[in-house]
C-alpha cells in the first residue's frame, strides 16, 4: 500500500518477473541471444532513474532477497503477479519460468499470483500442461507471445483455430484473463509482430475473458487505441509506458497517457512495473505525483485524479483477478467501477 | 573548377545518410545516432558503419536501414566501392553480406522471411503521412483556424514549413496527392479528401500516430545513449 496525501493506494503490479540470465543459465551454442537478450533488457533500465540502475551482474540474477525487499518492502506492491517468459531456447531452465516463479514465491503466502502460458502450436501435449499448471498453480492468468518461433512456425495469431481451441480451453479451466505481447520483439523477421487485429476477432469471440495487451503495443500505440476502443474486454498494460517514459521522456508520458486516458480510459489501465528492469518503487510514487501539466498542448486529453491512480495503481487488476481490496483502500462509491468495461464512450463512433 | 571527377568528401558521404531514414521513426539515421563513422578515402572507396538501440531491433527495419545506405552511398559520383557494415547486432552477418550482395531481403535470410518488405515500408510511410498531418495543422489550429475550415484547404494554401515539405514528400513516394491543389487532409491509403464526418477522428488519429512515433523515437534515443558513449556522425539531440 501506498499513502499519499491521505489517501490510501492498494498496489497490485499486474507484471513482474524473476529471472535468471546469468551465464550458468545459458545454452551452449546460444550464448550471444542469451546475453543479447539480457543486454537489452539491461538497457531499459537505463531509461529509469540513475539511482535506481543495477550493474549488468546483478541484474541477470537477483536474488529472492532482493526481489522481496525491491517489490514488497521499498517498492509499495501488496499483491504482484507473475508473467512466465520461457526463452528456453536460450536459457537452460528457462527465463522466468512458472515453475521457478512459484518455487519462490509459496514461501510468501498471499503475495503472489502464477500466471501461466500457453502456445496453440504445442497441440494436445500443450493443453495437458495448461491443465496440469492450472491445477497446480492456481493460474487465472496467461501470458502470451504470438511472435515466438515454434518448431520452424513463424509465430502465430490469437485468431487462429489452435489458438481458439486453447482459449476454450483455458477458458473452461477458469483462465480469466489472457495477457498478450505486443511489443518490442524479434521474429518473425519480415513481419510486423506488433500487429494487434488478431486481438479484435478473439476479445470479440470470447467476451468473457479479458484481454491485456502489455506494453501497449508499443512502439504501434495507435494501432493498440483503434483495437482497444471497440472492444470491451480490451486492457491497456502499462508495463513500459510508465518504466521506460516517465522519467525519461516525461513529456511523451504526458501525451501518451493522455491517449491512453482518451481512447481506452482509465478503468481499463493496468500498473506493471516489469520488475526486474524497473523496480516500483519509483513508478509507484511518480505517478501518485504526476499530473498532466496545464499547457495547451494538452488541452483535449481527460485528467485522470485520485481515483483514476487508484484504479491504474492496482483496483483493476484487483477486479480483474478477484484480489480482496481493504475497505480503506476503496473508492466511494460515486467513484466508478474498477475495470468496467463500458468506458469507452469518449470515443463513441470511433 | 576542374574537369576532373572531384573527390567525395565525408561531408557529401554524410549528406548521402541524411536521405536515410529509419523508416518507422521517420528520421534520418544520421540525426538519430546511428551512423558511427563514415569515412571516403581519396579513391572513392566509401566506408560505412551503423549501429542500432539494440542487439536485437527489429531486422526487417535493420536491412532496410542498411539496403538504402548502400543504395544512397553508392550513387555518388565519387565512389567507386561501397561497404556498409550494422555492427553489434544478431543478424548482423545477414544482413551485411545480403545487402553487399544485392541479395534482397527473403535471400538474406533463407528460409526465415517470405515476402520482401515494400508493404512494411508503405505501411510505415503512410504513419507518417498521418503523424505529419498533425504537425502540419496543430500550429494552423493555434493560430485560430477551426478544425472544419481544414477541410476546404489545399497544400497550397498552408504557409511554407519544413513539416509540409516533408508531408508532401511522404504523400508523394506514396503515390497520393501532394502538388499545391491537393487537398490538406487526405485518407492515407486511398488518397481521398477527408470529410466533415470523418475529420473529427482523423484529426484524433493524427495526433495519436504522431505521439506515438515521438514517444518510440524517445525510448530508441534512450537505449541508444545507455548502449554507446560516442556520439553518432551526424547525431541531433531531439
Amino acid at each position: 500500500m501506498y499513502e499519499h496525501n491521505g489517501e490510501k493506494y492498494f498496489i497490485v503490479d499486474s507484471h513482474m518477473h524473476y529471472w535468471n540470465a546469468a551465464p550458468d543459465n545459458w545454452v551452449p551454442g546460444a550464448e550471444q541471444y542469451a546475453k543479447g537478450w539480457i543486454e537489452c533488457f539491461h538497457a531499459y533500465q537505463g531509461l529509469g532513474p540513475p539511482e535506481t540502475h543495477w550493474s549488468l551482474e546483478h541484474f541477470q540474477k537477483y536474488s529472492e532477497d532482493d526481489l522481496m525487499k525491491d517489490v514488497f518492502e521499498d517498492g509499495h506492491v501488496d499483491v504482484a503477479i507473475f508473467q512466465p517468459t520461457n526463452l528456453k531456447e536460450w536459457y537452460t531452465e528457462g527465463f522466468n519460468t512458472t515453475e521457478r516463479n512459484a518455487e519462490m514465491g509459496r514461501k510468501h503466502p498471499g503475495k503472489f499470483i502464477y500466471n501461466t502460458n500457453f502456445d496453440p502450436r504445442d497441440g494436445d501435449l500443450g493443453l495437458e500442461e495448461l491443465k496440469r499448471h492450472v491445477g497446480e498453480y492456481g493460474s487465472i492468468g496467461v501470458k502470451l507471445y504470438t511472435a515466438e518461433w515454434n518448431n520452424g512456425s513463424r509465430g502465430y495469431k490469437l485468431s487462429d483455430p489452435a489458438a481458439y481451441r486453447y482459449l476454450e480451453a483455458a477458458q473452461k479451466l477458469g483462465i480469466k484473463n489472457i495477457h498478450v505481447h505486443k511489443g518490442p520483439t524479434i521474429w518473425p523477421l519480415d513481419k510486423d509482430a506488433f500487429d494487434v487485429s488478431d486481438i479484435d476477432h478473439c476479445a470479440t469471440d470470447f467476451p468473457d475473458l479479458n484481454f491485456i495487451i502489455e506494453h501497449v503495443g508499443l512502439p504501434r500505440i495507435e494501432d493498440f487505441c483503434f483495437m482497444a476502443t471497440q472492444e470491451p474486454n480490451v486492457y491497456a498494460g502499462l508495463s513500459v509506458v510508465i518504466g521506460g517514459l516517465m522519467y525519461a521522456r516525461p513529456n511523451f508520458f504526458n501525451k501518451v497517457m493522455g491517449e491512453l486516458a482518451f481512447w481506452v480510459g482509465e478503468d481499463k489501465m493496468t500498473f506493471g512495473s516489469d520488475y526486474g528492469i524497473w523496480e516500483p518503487k519509483w513508478q509507484v510514487e511518480g505517478f501518485v505525483n504526476w499530473e498532466m501539466p496545464d499547457r495547451e498542448e494538452f488541452a483535449d486529453y481527460p485528467r485522470i485524479g485520485v481515483a483514476g491512480k487508484k484504479k491504474i495503481l492496482g483496483l483493476n487488476a484487483a477486479k480483474l483477478y478477484g484480489i480482496e481490496v481493504p475497505a480503506e483502500c476503496r473508492l466511494p462509491a460515486d467513484a466508478g467501477t474498477p475495470a468496467a468495461q463500458d468506458d469507452a464512450q469518449l470515443v463513441a463512433g470511433a | 573548377m576542374t574537369a576532373d571527377v572531384t573527390a567525395t568528401s565525408t561531408d557529401e558521404l554524410l549528406a548521402a545518410l541524411e536521405t536515410v531514414r529509419d523508416p518507422e521513426l521517420d528520421e534520418p539515421i544520421t540525426s538519430l545516432g546511428f551512423v558511427a563513422s563514415c569515412t571516403v578515402s581519396e579513391g572513392g572507396d566509401a566506408q560505412v558503419r551503423l549501429r542500432l538501440p539494440t542487439y536485437f531491433c527489429a531486422p526487417n527495419f535493420a536491412y532496410l536501414m542498411v539496403a538504402d545506405a548502400y543504395d544512397a552511398v553508392s550513387a555518388l559520383p565519387g565512389v567507386r566501392s561501397t561497404s556498409v557494415v550494422l555492427e553489434d547486432h544478431f543478424a548482423a552477418d545477414a544482413i551485411n553480406g545480403g545487402v553487399a550482395a544485392q541479395a534482397g531481403f527473403v535471400r538474406s535470410f533463407d528460409g526465415e522471411a517470405v515476402a520482401e518488405l515494400d508493404g512494411l515500408r508503405a505501411d510505415f510511410l503512410r504513419k507518417a503521412v498521418m503523424a505529419g498531418t498533425d504537425q502540419v495543422c496543430r500550429p494552423l489550429l493555434a493560430a485560430g483556424r477551426d478544425q472544419a475550415a481544414l477541410l476546404a484547404m489545399r497544400l497550397g494554401d498552408v504557409p511554407p514549413s519544413h513539416a509540409l515539405d516533408r508531408l508532401r514528400d511522404r504523400r508523394g513516394e506514396l503515390g497520393l496527392p501532394a502538388g499545391e491543389s491537393a487537398p490538406l487532409l487526405i485518407d492515407p491509403v486511398t488518397g481521398a479528401a477527408i470529410d466533415a464526418g470523418a475529420l473529427p477522428l482523423h484529426m484524433r488519429k493524427a495526433q495519436l500516430t504522431r505521439t506515438s512515433i515521438e514517444a518510440n523515437s524517445g525510448i530508441c534515443r534512450g537505449m541508444l545513449r545507455h548502449r554507446y558513449d560516442t556520439r553518432g556522425q551526424g547525431e541531433e539531440d531531439q
